[in-house]
């Protein structure tokens, strides 16, 4: 079979992984909703404290990298609709994931320092 | 898949002028460019927004009084704000919708209809919640 070549995977992985890193994400924002309207860290101590414990860093990272690849599979499909000239695609997408992999990064050194 | 489907021409490409000035969009279809829309505004430029904002506010007690008392307080950092919370409301509504159609739920036309004036109508008060509890 020909197939053109447009970075689709034909496959049901990427797909799936956007709805379950939909869910964990989901989770997480309620989660910290929770934790917001609980107990209002709205001074630099408590703010500093909650992300200083073990399970809130461990969360914010799953929610970066969950982020990271639910955006992927977003972005590339917005890509592959609209730009139409594969130079031009291939640079955003490469730039997208750039500017994911800068943001997981990011987060670590946020939360590690 | 029908032989006629198998003949279109693929790729298919959709055009943003097309989407924006001649196709007339029903109800799910303006949910569906919102969602592109308010997904795309989340990953840039508010995920780097938000990063920026946690960095400052964590790295020390100036940096945290300085977000909350004087950037967060700009005008125009408060339109931002409210912008982020629709984008994030919407894409949270309009993807949880998603998933009860991915099994199944709300198929039908005049569900999936209904569903989208629902999640259209909760991104928007769930931004103006936010929004005066912000204020």
């Amino acid at each position: 079979m020909k197939r053109l070549v447009v970075g689709a995977r034909y496959g049901l992985r990427d797909w799936l992984a956007q709805r379950i890193t939909a869910i964990v994400m989901a989770v997480y924002i309620g989660a910290l909703l929770f934790v917001f309207l609980s107990t209002k860290p709205v001074t630099y101590g408590a703010w500093r404290d909650l992300f200083a414990q073990g399970w809130m860093r461990v969360a914010t990272l799953l929610f970066a990298f969950s982020l990271a690849w639910h955006a992927w599979v977003g972005v590339r499909d917005i890509l592959m609709d609209y730009i139409q000239a594969t130079a031009v695609r291939l640079s955003l997408q490469v730039l997208t994931l750039v500017l994911l992999f800068l943001y997981v990064g990011w987060t670590v050194q946020i939360l590690w320092r | 898949m029908s032989i006629v489907a198998a003949k279109k021409v693929r790729p298919k490409f959709l055009s943003l002028p097309a989407i924006l000035f001649q196709i007339r969009l029903p109800l799910p279809g303006w949910v569906s460019i919102l969602h592109r829309v308010s997904g795309a505004l989340l990953v840039f430029p508010f995920a780097a927004w938000l990063l920026y904002l946690l960095d400052a506010s964590l790295a020390s007690e100036q940096g945290f009084a300085h977000i909350k008392d004087y950037y967060l307080q700009l005008p125009l950092v408060k339109a931002a704000v409210l912008l982020f919370i629709w984008a994030l409301c919407h894409h949270f509504c309009a993807g949880i919708r998603y998933l009860l159609l991915d099994i199944h739920i709300g198929v039908d036309l005049p569900a999936a209809r209904y569903s989208s004036v629902a999640v259209i109508a909760a991104g928007l008060l769930l931004t103006a919640f936010f929004g005066a509890r912000l204020w």
